[in-house]
């Protein structure tokens, strides 16, 4: 029986700038940053009250993974916001999504009523979009 | 979300509390007055506190704590000395720090900090051993990988 999700992996175009991205604008914290030898790098970060939960960010670069001018389609899909990585919770969503604001997130939906939750729905700094809902009582 | 009778009617209550939640996580280090704050954001302090607590779950002045522990964190993670964390991240004393750090974290500063030196040295001597073997194959970095493809 599956139990948890523990690794998850966002592909992003640029390490350095994934990781100021979601560190000092999204508030997560780095869970693990091995370097693994030139060039090279496993970083991983969590949300700030999910330190289970790694959110490896991933660059997109020719390899054993991405072969024959993959990493080039790739990357552009990624730019033209083709991938939605998931849903991330916040207490409050009219004070996250004014934050987030503030620190310069590109939302591509304000805060709008659904019938499922309050969402937002905003892109990191590689063109990956995510929902953002407020958590629901119970 | 705010207790209020239809969706965001008060965005610029919002605003000024989140401005006054950003000057908190940008000043932590500094000997800050809880009570500029809310004159800034053009609130009585009682005022103040209330929506700031509805907003963040706690009070101002705990949220500021709970930043500054979060920093503390961070320092000692780098190997930054106890003493100097403490006054770093705008302790007045490092009793009141160990006490209030042990309280959050669970561990003394100086347990943590040794703890989380450890993680890293062995991070930087045995990476494998923190990266799941599916990944580490997808980029070329395991050698000795046991991965068999599922008939």
């Amino acid at each position: 029986m599956i139990t948890r999700l523990n690794h998850v992996s966002v592909y992003v175009l640029n390490q350095d700038s994934a990781l100021d991205f979601y560190v000092n604008k999204l508030g997560c914290k780095v869970h693990t940053d091995a370097p693994m030898g030139p060039g090279m790098r496993w970083l991983t970060v969590c949300p700030s009250e999910q330190p289970d939960l790694e959110i490896s960010l991933m660059p997109i670069e020719d390899g054993v993974m991405f072969k024959d001018g993959a990493a080039e389609q790739m990357k552009a899909l990624v730019k033209k916001g083709t991938f939605g990585f998931g849903v991330f919770e916040c207490d409050d969503l009219r004070a996250t999504f004014e934050e987030l604001k503030a620190k310069g997130v590109a939302f591509k939906k304000e805060p709008t009523k659904e019938f499922y939750a309050y969402e937002a729905l905003f892109v990191d700094d590689s063109g990956n979009w995510f929902s953002l809902v407020e958590k629901k009582d119970g | 979300m705010l207790k209020m009778e239809t969706a965001y009617p008060k965005i610029y209550l919002y605003k000024r509390i989140v401005q006054a939640k950003l000057f908190i996580d940008n000043n932590f280090q500094d000997k800050i007055d809880l009570d500029n704050i809310s004159d800034e954001s053009h609130f009585s302090k009682f005022h103040f506190i209330r929506l700031f607590k509805e907003i963040y779950g706690k009070t101002p002045h705990k949220y500021l704590t709970s930043v500054r522990v979060q920093e503390a964190k961070e320092h000692l993670e780098k190997g930054i000395p106890i003493t100097e964390t403490c006054y770093a991240v705008g302790f007045d004393s490092p009793s009141s720090f160990t006490g209030l750090f042990k309280r959050a974290v669970g561990l003394t500063p100086k347990a943590y900090r040794t703890q989380q030196l450890q993680r890293k040295e062995e991070i930087a001597e045995k990476p494998l051993k923190f990266i799941p073997n599916c990944f580490a194959q997808a980029k070329g970095w395991s050698e000795n990988s046991n991965f068999q493809e599922v008939p």
